[in-house]
C-alpha cells in the first residue's frame, strides 16, 4: 500500500515520529478498533482515532444524543440531540477523516451479540458507564483474545489499563465481579467534569495507537490513575490472579455472562445507557 | 512502624490488620476495594486477619464505573 500525497500530508506528524514512521502509520491504516460506547470516554477516542487513520473503527451505542451529553460527550453538537449517537459520532469521524471506515452497531452489547461483534476487531476501547458492561466486554475479549483497554471514571478520579491476551492480568483478575446494585455510584448519580473523560479517554485512544504501531509500552499489568484535584498521575502495578474466573488456566467462566443492571441506572430501552 | 499507602509515607500502629487500615483510612465503600500489599492481591477474607509489616506498600483499588 502506497500513501497517496494527501495521506503523506495529512499524516507527516505521525510518519515523522522515529516510533511511529511510515510502517507505524500503515499499522494504523490496516487496523481495527471497537469503541463501546459513544459517550464521554468515546467521543475523544473516537475523534483522536478517526484523526489518526485507523482504517475501521466498529462503535456500538443503543442510545440517542440527550442535551445532557453534551457537557462531556464532544463527538456530538447540539445540532444532533435526538440523533442515535453512532449517527451522530460517525458523521463527524468521516467529516475529520474520510479514509475511515467507520461500522455503526445502534443495539444493546449483551451476551449474545458481543462475541461476534468484537471478535472483528484488533483492540476494543471500553468506554461503557456501567459494571455488568465492563465485565461484558472483559470476558468477551479474554474469550476471544482480543486486547482492550478498560476505563473508568468518577467525579474527579479516572483509572485505565490494558488487557492483552497472555501478557497481563484482566479486570476481573482486578475487580473479580461487578458490585451489586447501586453500590458504587456511577457519574449520573455523582457527577463528572466534561474534561475528566477528555483526560482518560485520551488516554485510552494513546494505548490503541500504542498497541496497533508496536510502539512504547502498554498498561498491561498497571492500572493508571489520575486524581484531577491533586494533579496526580499513579502507575499502580497489577498482579494476575492465577485462580481468575475468566483469564485463569482453569476458568470457570467459558462464555459471556448478562449481570443485572443497577435498578437506578436502567433505562430498558439501552442497558449500556446511564 | 512506617509503611506506604498510596504512594505515601505512613505511620500506623505495628501489626495493624487491613480491615483496621481500610477504616482508618476511611476508605470509601470499604467492602468493595480491592487491596494489594507488595504488588499481591488480598482477598477481602483475609482482611480482618491479615496483618501489615514495616515497609509494605499498600495500594487501594477502586470501583470507577462512569464513562458515559
Amino acid at each position: 500500500m502506497a500513501f497517496t500525497n494527501d495521506q503523506l500530508e495529512r499524516y507527516s506528524r505521525h510518519i515523522i515520529l522515529k516510533e511511529i514512521g511510515v510502517k507505524g502509520q500503515k499499522r494504523l491504516l490496516n487496523g481495527s478498533v471497537l469503541i463501546v460506547g459513544a459517550g464521554g470516554l468515546g467521543s475523544p477516542v473516537a475523534a483522536y482515532l478517526a484523526a489518526a487513520g485507523v482504517g475501521k473503527i466498529g462503535i456500538v451505542d443503543a442510545d440517542n444524543v440527550d442535551l445532557s451529553n453534551l457537557q462531556r460527550q464532544i463527538i456530538h453538537t447540539t445540532d444532533d440531540v435526538g440523533k442515535p449517537k453512532v449517527v451522530s459520532a460517525a458523521e463527524t469521524m468521516r467529516a475529520i477523516n474520510p479514509d475511515v471506515e467507520v461500522k455503526t452497531y445502534h443495539e444493546y452489547l449483551y451476551s449474545g451479540n458481543v462475541m461476534d461483534i468484537v471478535k472483528d476487531y484488533d483492540f476494543v476501547i471500553d468506554g461503557t458507564d456501567n459494571f455488568p458492561a465492563k465485565f461484558l466486554i472483559n470476558d468477551a475479549c479474554v474469550l476471544t483474545k482480543t486486547a482492550f483497554c478498560h476505563a473508568g471514571v468518577i467525579r474527579f478520579q479516572g483509572q485505565l489499563m490494558t488487557y492483552v491476551p497472555g501478557e497481563g492480568p484482566c479486570y476481573r483478575c482486578v475487580f473479580k465481579d461487578p458490585p451489586p446494585k447501586g453500590a458504587v455510584p456511577t457519574c449520573r448519580e455523582a457527577g463528572v467534569i466534561g474534561a475528566m473523560v477528555g483526560v482518560i479517554g485520551s488516554l485510552q485512544a494513546m494505548e490503541a495507537v500504542k498497541y496497533l504501531t508496536g510502539a512504547g509500552e502498554l498498561l498491561t499489568g498497571s492500572l493508571l490513575t489520575y486524581d484531577a484535584l491533586t494533579n496526580q498521575f499513579r502507575k499502580i502495578k497489577l498482579p494476575k490472579d492465577p485462580d481468575c474466573a475468566v483469564c485463569s488456566d482453569h476458568p470457570t467462566i467459558t462464555e459471556p455472562i448478562d449481570y443485572e443492571q443497577a435498578a437506578c441506572d436502567f433505562d430498558p430501552k439501552n442497558p449500556l445507557s446511564e | 512502624m512506617k509503611i506506604t499507602v498510596s504512594g505515601e509515607a505512613a505511620t500506623v500502629q505495628d501489626g495493624i490488620t487491613v480491615a483496621k487500615l481500610i477504616a482508618e483510612r476511611d476508605v470509601e465503600n470499604p467492602q468493595y476495594v480491592t487491596v494489594t500489599i507488595n504488588d499481591d492481591f488480598i482477598h477481602s477474607d483475609d482482611f480482618e486477619t491479615k496483618t501489615l509489616s514495616e515497609g509494605d506498600q499498600v495500594e487501594f483499588l477502586y470501583f470507577m464505573g462512569g464513562g458515559r
